[in-house]
């Protein structure tokens, strides 16, 4: 046998194709792995240098995957897949790591390194998402996103932040998030049964299982009427713990629709409505980052359009979009959670006029403003054009309004409303004394600094991104037309809103959304449990505790109780006892009822319990006998 | 000259305002001299439509959110901790 056919023979079995040598490690491990040193890092130096040095080395570990499908683990007889990587899951990964390090840049004056912890396994288990080759290992990393980014709410100590409103938004959206988490275990398993394979990939829609998975990946995508916990929990995080959870939960979601998902059509429909959807209650908002929260709601629907309409150029305007998106939202969140850092104000009501103070940070807000109004030269304006044009390229007229509609409010808002209100306009924070404002922490600007470059840098040379993207890219985002096009519907909303200034300031409100019906429907239902089903529910136990008593009563001496029991009834019966006088009879029958052995009943708790379990357990052995 | 001058004095703020109208009329009038080869839609062969549309879209968003929040759905902000029945 010559060496070429020794060689060929050995790749074709099975053992070494199981040690394959790997020259990665999967990103997400590297995140988990890492945050467990991270709560006894005492010294923030050393803390601060390996917070920075994770993502970095993520990064390089990122430089050396290969496609493929590495990290086979055998479990209960199905096989996990760690890291299966194709080139959707290399656009995610990518973005995502250089999110982390932006992040961590941002939050390194905090002093909180339980919310690095909680950050670095929210990173970690969404990574880890991106790269799961199969729905147990994917339904595992699900879950850790979920417990994990909660506690970035929780753990919001600052000092301008009422506890008891974190609190309440972190409980709920831990609720909502482990309702989804049950309907996408319930759709897996249901899954499994019907096909046999725990393989994530291309799910077939229609029947039971795939409504239920995709149920669950469109409660994380926030779609309305399922969006509500974004809105509620986001702005109740700390500013350093928000910018993380803008980048992760909805985008890991779009990745998984992107891949088992595309083409559906109820998807374009929804993405359609749900960008319009933001759009409008971003009107509304006066908190300014629930206001960019809803943006997140309205962004997402272009993604989730996109993967609806399922054609390359749609696929490929998806995760661009979730690409540029994840980077200009976080330096969005990132500008606005430096004013409320500095300022310790969070509503437009309550601020104006800061650009003195703060003019770097208004100058990259507004950068991260530019890039998701998507002007020319600006990262939206590269992505969020080819959805728009998939639109059109699949002869979807309504479709293309809508969604051209909500480009021309999300500048409204996030590139025109927002930044006037806070830096400009009226001056609020001038007038209340107390508030000294002044430029952001320098490790705050560097983080929106290193954003902002790459926002403009992808605007400029939007190959660098194309050329990551799953399908070949043929798509020119700069002629003519389109040019003209975006400025004049970006212009003329400009224009439209310095006409209408004095009707779009915001107002101290706040704005019903679904999460009324859990809100206001979870203290109807606390009623509901304190009265009248707690009246019920206790019913069965006054009857099954008097039924207890009665036994015990008889159980002290069956015999003479039983006569007692006859006797009593003939007495009522005729009247009188056999063989006796009428009053004799009473007297007889009273003495008896005194002298019956023992003292009355007493109630003992763990008597009564042990009754019941007794009670319980001879009417199941009746049924269990009585079954055939 | 600083930014606060820009904004803050009244005549710097006009010329913004004439700045922004004459780039309104410069991005319409190029509209015009662009050469138009993605066509979909008819509308998209009428120059200065996404002018308009922008416009209408501007305005829609802000009077129709603003009628229903004055409507339905905007409430005091103590809506949810008020402890009477909704």
């Amino acid at each position: 046998m010559n060496a070429e056919a020794f060689i060929s023979l050995l790749n074709g079995s099975a053992l070494v194709q199981s040690l394959q040598p790997v020259s990665f490690v999967p990103p997400g491990l590297i995140f988990i792995i890492a945050s467990l040193l991270i709560p006894i890092l005492r010294n923030h130096r050393i803390r601060n240098i390996y917070l920075l040095a994770i993502p970095v080395i993520a990064f390089f570990d990122m430089l050396r995957v290969e496609k493929g499908v590495f990290y086979r683990i055998d479990f209960l007889g199905y096989k996990l897949v760690l890291a299966r990587v194709d080139e959707l899951s290399i656009v995610f990964a990518y973005v995502f790591v250089i999110m982390a390090f932006a992040g961590v840049l941002y939050a390194l004056h905090s002093r909180n390194n339980l919310e690095f912890f909680a950050a670095f396994l929210y990173i970690g288990s969404s990574l880890g998402v991106v790269f799961s080759g199969d729905l147990f290992s994917l339904y595992i990393f699900w879950e850790i996103m979920a417990i994990s980014s909660v506690f970035l709410i929780w753990l919001n100590k600052e000092p301008w932040q009422e506890r008891r409103k974190a609190i309440g938004a972190g409980f709920r959206y831990i609720m909502v998030h482990a309702t989804g988490g049950v309907i996408l275990l319930g759709g897996i398993i249901l899954y499994i049964l019907n096909t046999g394979s725990i393989e994530f990939g291309q799910i077939s829609y229609g029947d039971l299982a795939s409504i239920l998975i995709l149920i669950s990946f469109i409660l994380n995508a926030a779609v309305p009427p399922l969006s509500a916990w974004l809105s509620d929990a986001y702005p109740e995080a700390s500013v350093t713990g928000a910018v993380y959870m803008t980048a992760y939960t909805t985008k890991t979601a779009v990745y998984v629709l992107l891949r088992a998902f595309p083409g559906v059509e109820i998807l374009v429909w929804l993405g359609a409505i749900m960008a319009v959807y933001g759009v409008i209650y971003a009107v509304l908002e006066n908190d300014i980052r629930r206001l960019l929260a809803y943006h997140i709601i309205s962004q997402v629907g272009y993604m989730v359009a996109g993967v609806g309409i399922g054609t390359e150029m749609a696929v490929n305007g998806s995760a661009s979009h979730a690409f540029c998106h994840i980077l200009y939202k976080a330096l969005l969140f990132m500008g606005a959670g430096a004013v409320i850092h500095v300022t310790g104000r969070r509503k437009l009501t309550e601020l104006g006029g800061i650009y003195k103070y703060m003019p770097l940070t208004f100058f990259l807000y507004m950068v991260g403003g530019f890039s998701i109004s998507a002007f020319p030269l600006f990262s939206g304006f590269v992505s969020k054009s080819m959805v728009i044009a998939a639109s059109a390229e699949a002869k979807m007229p309504l479709v293309w309004l809508m969604l051209t509609l909500a480009s021309s409010g999300t500048f409204l808002h996030t590139g025109l409303k927002l930044p006037y209100f806070t830096f400009f306009g009226e001056n609020y924070v001038e007038k209340a004394k107390r508030v000294k404002a002044t430029e952001a922490p320098l490790n705050m600007l560097l983080a929106m600094g290193f954003l902002a470059f790459l926002c403009i840098f992808i605007g400029v040379y939007p190959d660098v991104l194309y050329r990551m993207l799953p399908y070949h890219v043929d798509f020119e985002p700069y002629r003519g037309q389109h040019i003209t096009e975006t400025m004049q519907i970006l212009l003329f909303t400009a224009l439209g809103f310095f006409l209408l200034l004095k009707y779009v300031a915001g107002e101290p409100t706040i704005s019903l959304d679904t999460d009324w019906f859990y809100r206001k429907g979870a203290k109807i239902f606390m009623r509901f449990v304190g009265g009248p089903l707690a009246i019920a529910a206790q019913f069965p136990l006054t009857v099954a505790n008097h039924i207890a008593d009665r036994v015990k009563w008889f159980s002290k001496s069956p015999v003479s109780a039983t006569f007692l029991i006859i006797a009593t009834g003939i007495y009522k019966i005729f009247g009188t006892i056999p063989g006796l006088q009428p009053e004799h009879s009473k007297i007889l029958i009273e003495e008896a009822w005194k002298n019956y052995p023992g003292e009355p009943v007493r109630r003992s708790p763990i008597g009564d319990s042990v009754i019941l379990v007794l009670l319980i357990m001879v009417i199941y052995g009746i049924i269990c006998y009585l079954k055939p | 000259m600083r930014l606060s001058e820009l904004v803050e004095k009244e005549e710097y703020k006009r010329w913004l305002w004439r700045i922004f109208l004459i780039m309104l009329a410069v991005t319409v009038i190029a509209d015009f001299l662009v050469h138009r080869e993605h066509v979909e839609f008819v509308w998209e062969q009428i120059p200065g439509f996404a002018a308009f549309y922008g416009f209408i879209s501007c305005v829609f968003i802000i009077v129709f959110s603003k009628w229903i929040g004055h409507k339905w759905l905007m409430k005091e902000e103590d809506y949810y901790e008020r402890e009477e029945a909704p």
